[in-house]
């Protein structure tokens, strides 16, 4: 509640903090659930249905649960040039990913091919969690897998 | 080597840091700026010849002009660092390595226009540079150079950084203040052409990318004319190039802006793998047209690209070798611009993913000899049709392909294979 009052103090205009507060929903709840959109609309005294067409219109907010780590696999242009289809392939076998499912049975991995991520010299690359990941191989894919522990993955800086 | 300016201290360690920024002469100008007459940094920026880096080229010192003067309205900046344009990331890296010099040019640029509030839009995948520019505003408020009475001056300013979510429109500078006002980024409808009048809350608002301010505080310290010198007639200083694909030493290259295109591929990025020939050059993001392997001599300002029939975009420049299916790499853009269009136009809705579908159908050796028109007639419809640039910006690339490599379509129609991968 701290937290949600600093963000929403940033902003000239209450709706504003709406996408900042959704960020904080999401790590707090894990899932936005359609209760949870109620008591964001409630908190920051919007219509629900203002809520929910901003949660639904981002691609970073989740709209279904999801597993401890969450995978975004890029697929577009150098990414795709460079052979992220294969890696794909490579990545699914690894966690364990079939049948056409995004989440591996065990709740580990989610797996999400997206549009460009803004790290085309990094090509083929993805993001785990909060931590960009590249230029990728076979082995790599393989080393960085087997380093995750159950804390999400973050860049450290230095 | 030619001149850095925004990139020259990227590999010194620490330069994020405020106080090894400040041993390489960082904040030096905003000293000098607020001593200064406000009108008289604009018009060095004017004559510095410094455009808009974001993709439109635009002069940024006019830009600043539009906001009015005597308004009882609060003014606010927004920054656009919500780096979206596929093959575009000099902004992660600007972000990432001098996080002050962005957060200095955005105190002259207020000071200039009379701004107290700046926004800083980052789009929501970079959290690590959103974390580097968060603890670099906090470094500033700490020594006075953001908050109340900066240095002295009487002048503030107060610095939020906001992270977006994810949508590729949210780049288009209305879609940006839609969003960062809490809303769904739906571009809204021009005129006015500028945000500058009526923008975020209603207000005057600025908005610049990334690249385009850091670059102010270097033209305060040494002058418009230093700065345009470094560019071509129109266009001033330097641009981050951020260069991709089959290049050997993929990477952002900083160069001066009218740098012609077989250089930066050949002297800057290493060359083509494999030696390789080039086949074809995305020169500014995926909605410039492409170039093919006769154009490398064109320069990289946004006037010479004009005249090849392309445009300079955000700079991302994408390099492929004679292996490339054009095929394939087309319906690739497509699928980015049918899942990217933010649905408010109905001819970009309905267009991009018509597009994308025929490209698709196209690749996988499906089509029909009637479909490269087809494609070729839903892309035309697109264009000027629509609120914002980003139907043109899928249209024109898309056309680009289909008649620059109008035989390799026709292949993949007639043979339901790819004559380019058999032959590699």
């Amino acid at each position: 509640m701290t937290k949600f009052k600093s963000l929403v103090g940033q902003y000239e205009e209450t709706r504003a903090a709406l996408l900042p507060v959704l960020h904080l929903a999401q790590r707090a709840f894990a899932q936005i659930t359609p209760e949870v959109e109620e008591y964001i609309a409630d908190l920051m005294q919007l219509p629900p249905v203002k809520v929910h067409e901003v949660f639904t219109f981002y691609t970073l907010y989740r709209k279904k649960p999801s597993g401890k780590h969450v995978i975004r696999l890029c697929k577009t242009l150098s990414c795709h040039l460079l052979g992220a289809e294969s890696i794909r392939e490579h990545l699914c076998k690894k966690i364990g990913l079939h049948n056409g499912s995004d989440t591996t049975e065990d709740g580990r991995f989610t797996l999400e091919l997206v549009e460009c991520m803004g790290a085309c010299e990094l090509a083929p690359m993805m993001q785990i969690d909060e931590r960009y990941y590249g230029p990728l191989t076979p082995e790599k894919v393989d080393a960085i897998i087997d380093g995750l522990t159950d804390e999400p993955a973050a860049d450290e800086v230095n | 080597m030619p001149e850095k300016i925004l990139t020259k201290h990227f590999d010194v360690p620490g330069f994020r840091e405020l106080g090894v920024y400040r041993q390489h002469g960082g904040y030096a100008a905003v000293e000098k700026a607020l001593g200064m007459e406000p009108a008289a940094i604009q018009d060095e920026i004017k004559r510095a010849n410094l455009v808009g880096l974001g993709g439109a080229g635009f002069p940024a010192g006019v830009k600043w002009g539009f906001v009015p003067q005597n308004t009882p309205k609060p003014k606010y900046l927004v920054v656009n660092g919500d780096e979206g344009e596929p093959a575009t990331f000099k902004d992660r890296y600007l972000l990432e390595y001098a996080p002050h010099q962005l957060i200095e040019g955005m105190i002259i640029c207020s000071y200039v226009v009379g701004i107290h509030k700046a926004y800083v839009y980052v789009r929501g995948e970079y959290v690590k540079q959103i974390n580097i520019l968060r603890h670099a505003v906090e470094e500033a408020k700490a020594e006075n150079l953001l908050g109340e009475n900066i240095l002295g001056s009487g002048f503030h300013l107060d610095v939020v950084v906001h992270q977006g979510a994810g949508a590729y429109i949210c780049g288009e500078e209305t879609g940006l203040i839609e969003s960062l006002e809490g809303k769904k980024g739906w571009p809204r409808i021009k005129p006015p052409f500028f945000p500058a009048a009526i923008g975020l809350f209603q207000c005057p608002t600025v908005i610049n990318n990334v690249e385009t301010l850091s670059h102010v505080p270097h033209i305060v310290n040494n002058g418009a004319e230093w700065f345009a010198s470094l560019g071509t007639e129109k266009n001033g200083g330097t641009r981050v190039f951020a260069v991709s694909g089959h290049v050997r030493k993929p990477g952002i290259y900083e160069l001066p802006i009218g740098t012609p295109l077989r250089e930066i591929i050949y002297e800057h990025a290493g060359g083509v793998r494999d030696d390789r020939p080039v086949k074809a050059v995305i020169p500014g993001g995926s909605s410039s047209p492409v170039l093919t392997a006769d154009q490398l001599d064109t320069n990289m300002d946004f006037i010479s690209l004009r005249n090849a029939g392309t445009m300079g975009g955000s700079g991302g420049v994408v390099v492929m070798d004679d292996t490339t299916c054009m095929v394939d790499i087309c319906a690739n853009i497509s699928n980015f611009y049918a899942h990217e269009s933010c649905g408010q136009c109905t001819p970009c809705r309905e267009g991009t993913s018509w597009a994308s579908k025929i490209l698709n159908r196209i690749l996988e050796g499906a089509g029909r000899m009637e479909d490269i028109d087809e494609a070729i007639r839903i892309c035309r419809n697109m264009m000027g049709r629509t609120v914002c640039l980003l139907a043109d910006g899928a249209a024109m690339p898309i056309l680009s392909y289909l008649t620059k490599f109008r035989r390799e379509f026709e292949y993949h129609v007639e043979n339901s294979e790819c004559d380019v991968k058999k032959s590699h």
